[in-house]
């Protein structure tokens, strides 16, 4: 029967077959397998696995003679040979020489590491599998051939088939590049050593240093921002999160009509492109926009007069945080929407026996109710709003400029996102832009990790399967 | 009727009219940009700021113009460049979301939790402090400097690579298939492959759908990215970073309305895509929600 069959290759249990065991109760094939990789499969007739083991330990040494030494000695001196010209001693005569560059050496640094990283797990499998063949033969069963394995690829081992691109993936272009740019805020990578031309160094925390230091130029720059972006990530998700409900709730009401109409109108705009609404938006609110010229025509203010929408602090702040009311209503309406229709009437039949006006019945009900349906969706929306690119950048680009502010890379509505835009791409400042990538990485992490571990649905996971 | 009960009905008149007289200003807010860029589409006379609202006079032209005059600005380039990326990207993505959702929800291994944990980690640093060293990485394969179509690929590869991190929307929708009818067609001798593609699969068209078309929207609203990748090459330009650029100081007079007609041309497909997830969309995250 096929489900016995399938049990085949599962015998030993999860947690028999590890390292350790295999390193402590293994035979001698098994230890020998630890050096030579496949040993311990070849001996028991798995030939094919054996030698594709075999075969990556072989490419893995041979990359590491030929590549691999040298790039982690580049890594560690992250060069030492500056390009430019030089004095031949033989010829006495200036020459060109193309030096290190310092950017590559830490990439390829970190290639390698991340090859060995794999090298290492791959190390373990191999280990797992000879233990496991000598364990399936020591207790007279069967051992899979290559056939066999093949085929627990489409079964007990689909998952390894599924995950393995998608993991690639995101190993390559995720997580090593978050590697790199982790690693970019300990070095001096800035404007002054560019490379090719010049080398950067290690220098430890000393970047750290710069930005906590609130005397300096850099630090004067660093905390405005940060409280700028917590007031701005307070404001744009709570308001959302409030008016959207109230929304939904005026909408969803007895005597509203044209329910669906309403509802239309308001969707229309999150189905418009966000960087053409809001592109829309800002040459819409310039001084000669069509909003001050609407304001004119209709007689509210003079010829010449304009509101300051971006010009001024206050103002730009506040006509951010309203635009992206205009953004984030619609959504929070259209998800509202349906957990509402979820609340018991008998709730409301009850609150309405004991005489609650709307207000009392919205704080009471379905304030709580929502909470608790969405309260992991709003830690979400909170940390795409610290890291909400778009709206700053496409609204006001960060302005009005502040001179105080670090060689003026950040303006007062600029969030550290986008301050890590302006000063790696326009100021070339790697190093502190890598700063400021880890610093924002450690607030939201600070904040969800205090909400998950109280939010039931992320504890009880498997519950509700 | 007696005098307590008029009185309730009139406070419940008064109640409706205050609500829709707001929603009609709501409503008025919502829709002035969409309306205010469709009559500039249209609108004669060029410029970007003018001294009235409505326009002296309409034409086509400006669509016209964008869909013909390719010199300076090439829309319809971009429009395929755009396209071509969204469907590769799509399909990739499609591939690697509905794999990992499905062994999150179903399969159970080892490394299955700490997956789980890591997604959620790398979800909180902000997505564009490795788009530096990804562009590095792209340049050290080779993408960056060769053939300009090569940076298409590289778009490519950077919207789908991550695809397997954005898996909690389908998972929760697998999560609701019961589970009896996996373990009915295991008893019947079949793989988890064939369960995967022969039971999950036929009745996941919803979340198929859902993934497929914001997979697909991905690459005509993100602009980031394409502006960092693509660089200066207007050849090579995405629709975003072209309409974006339409608004640099030395095109705006000029192409402003260009600008409206192409926000519009872009929109509609957008719009219409959008509409059509839209109970997707919601059923997702209330089902993403549920517990």
């Amino acid at each position: 029967m096929a489900i016995f069959g399938k049990k085949k290759s599962e015998v030993e249990s999860y947690n028999e077959i590890t390292v350790m065991n295999a390193l402590k109760k293994g035979d001698m094939n098994v230890k020998l397998s630890a050096l030579i990789f496949g040993f311990g499969n070849i001996v028991n007739k798995q030939i094919i696995k054996g030698l594709l083991f075999l075969l990556v330990e072989v490419a893995y040494i041979a990359y590491m003679i030929l590549v691999g030494g040298k790039t982690i000695v580049d890594f560690i001196t992250l060069g030492t040979k500056v390009t430019g010209s030089q004095l031949n001693p033989e010829t006495n005569l200036m020459e060109n020489v193309i030096g290190d560059n310092s950017m590559l050496c830490l990439l390829y640094g970190v290639v390698t590491i991340f090859i060995t990283a794999a090298f290492i797990l791959f190390w373990r499998e191999v280990i797992k599998s000879a233990y496991n063949t000598y364990l399936l033969k020591q207790r007279g069963k069967e051992i899979p051939s290559f056939i066999d394995d093949i085929k627990s690829l489409f079964d007990t081992n689909l998952h390894k088939t599924l995950m393995a691109l998608p993991l690639i993936g995101i190993v390559v272009f995720t997580v090593m590049p978050l590697f790199f740019m982790i690693l970019m805020a300990f070095t001096n990578y800035d404007r002054d050593h560019p490379v090719p031309g010049k080398l950067f160094d290690w220098v430890g925390l000393e970047n750290f240093g710069r930005i906590f230091n609130a005397q300096s130029s850099l630090g004067r720059t660093f905390w405005p921002v940060l409280g700028w972006t917590i007031v701005w990530a307070i404001f744009a998700t709570f308001l959302n999160y409030i008016m959207g409900m109230v929304l939904a709730i005026i909408i969803n009401r007895e005597g509203t009509k044209l329910k669906a109409m309403w509802r239309f109108i308001f969707v229309l705009t999150i189905a418009v492109p966000q960087f053409v609404s809001l592109l829309i938006i800002r040459t819409m609110l310039q001084p000669n926009g069509a909003v001050n010229v609407l304001l004119r025509n209709l007689g509210l203010q003079g010829q010449s007069d304009y509101l300051p929408f971006f010009a001024d602090v206050t103002w730009a702040r506040v006509t951010i945080i309203i635009v992206n009311l205009w953004v984030g209503i619609p959504y929070t309406m259209l998800q509202c929407t349906g957990i509402l229709q979820n609340i018991p009437a008998e709730l409301y039949e009850s609150a309405k026996v004991d005489g609650a006006n709307a207000v009392i019945t919205f704080f009471k009900i379905t304030l709580p109710y929502m909470l608790f349906v969405t309260a992991p969706n709003l830690i979400t929306s909170f940390i795409g709003n610290i890291n909400n690119f778009n709206v700053i950048f496409l609204l006001s680009g960060g302005q009005p400029s502040c001179a105080e502010y670090y060689k003026g890379t950040a303006g007062k509505t600029d969030l550290l996102v986008t301050w890590l835009y302006k000063i790696t791409i326009n100021n070339k400042d790697y190093n502190l832009g890598a700063v400021i990538g880890i610093l924002t990485f450690v607030i939201c992490a600070t904040v969800s990790l205090i909400v998950y571990r109280n939010t039931g649905s992320y504890k009880n996971e498997e519950e509700f399967q | 009727m007696n005098k307590k009960e008029k009185s309730m009905s009139t406070r419940k008149l008064v109640n409706n009219i205050i609500v829709h007289v707001f929603l009609t200003v709501l409503a008025i807010i919502w829709v002035l940009p969409i309306a205010w860029v469709v009559l500039t589409a249209f609108r004669k006379e060029p410029g970007s700021y003018l001294t009235y609202i409505m326009p002296k006079g309409y034409t086509l032209d400006n669509f016209i113009n964008l869909l013909t005059k390719t010199n300076v600005i090439n829309f319809p380039r971009w429009f395929m460049n755009t396209l071509i990326v969204a469907i590769c990207s799509c399909i990739i993505s499609t591939f690697f979301v509905l794999s990992v959702s499905y062994c999150m929800s179903r399969l159970r291994f080892s490394f299955r939790k700490t997956y789980m944990n890591i997604a959620l980690i790398l979800g909180m640093f902000p997505g564009f402090m490795s788009m530096i060293a990804v562009y590095y990485i792209l340049k050290g394969i080779g993408l960056i400097d060769g053939p300009g179509a090569l940076k298409l690929l590289s778009l490519v590869i950077v919207y789908s690579a991550g695809a397997g991190l954005s898996f909690y929307v389908a998972k929760g929708f697998f999560d609701t298939i019961p589970k009896a009818l996996d373990e009915a067609a295991y008893l019947d001798g079949a793989t988890k492959f064939q369960v995967f593609t022969k039971v999950t699969m036929p009745l996941s068209k919803p979340i198929i759908v859902y993934t497929i078309l914001t997979t697909f929207m991905a690459p005509w609203l993100d602009f980031i990215f394409a502006k960092v990748i693509i660089g200066t090459n207007t050849k090579y330009y995405t629709v975003a970073i072209g309409l974006w650029n339409l608004l640099e100081r030395e095109y705006i007079y000029k192409y402003f309305t260009q600008f409206a007609a192409g926000a519009v041309l872009v929109s509609i497909p957008v719009a219409v895509l959008f509409m059509f997830m839209q109970k997707y969309y919601v059923d997702g995250l209330s089902g993403a929600v549920k517990g």
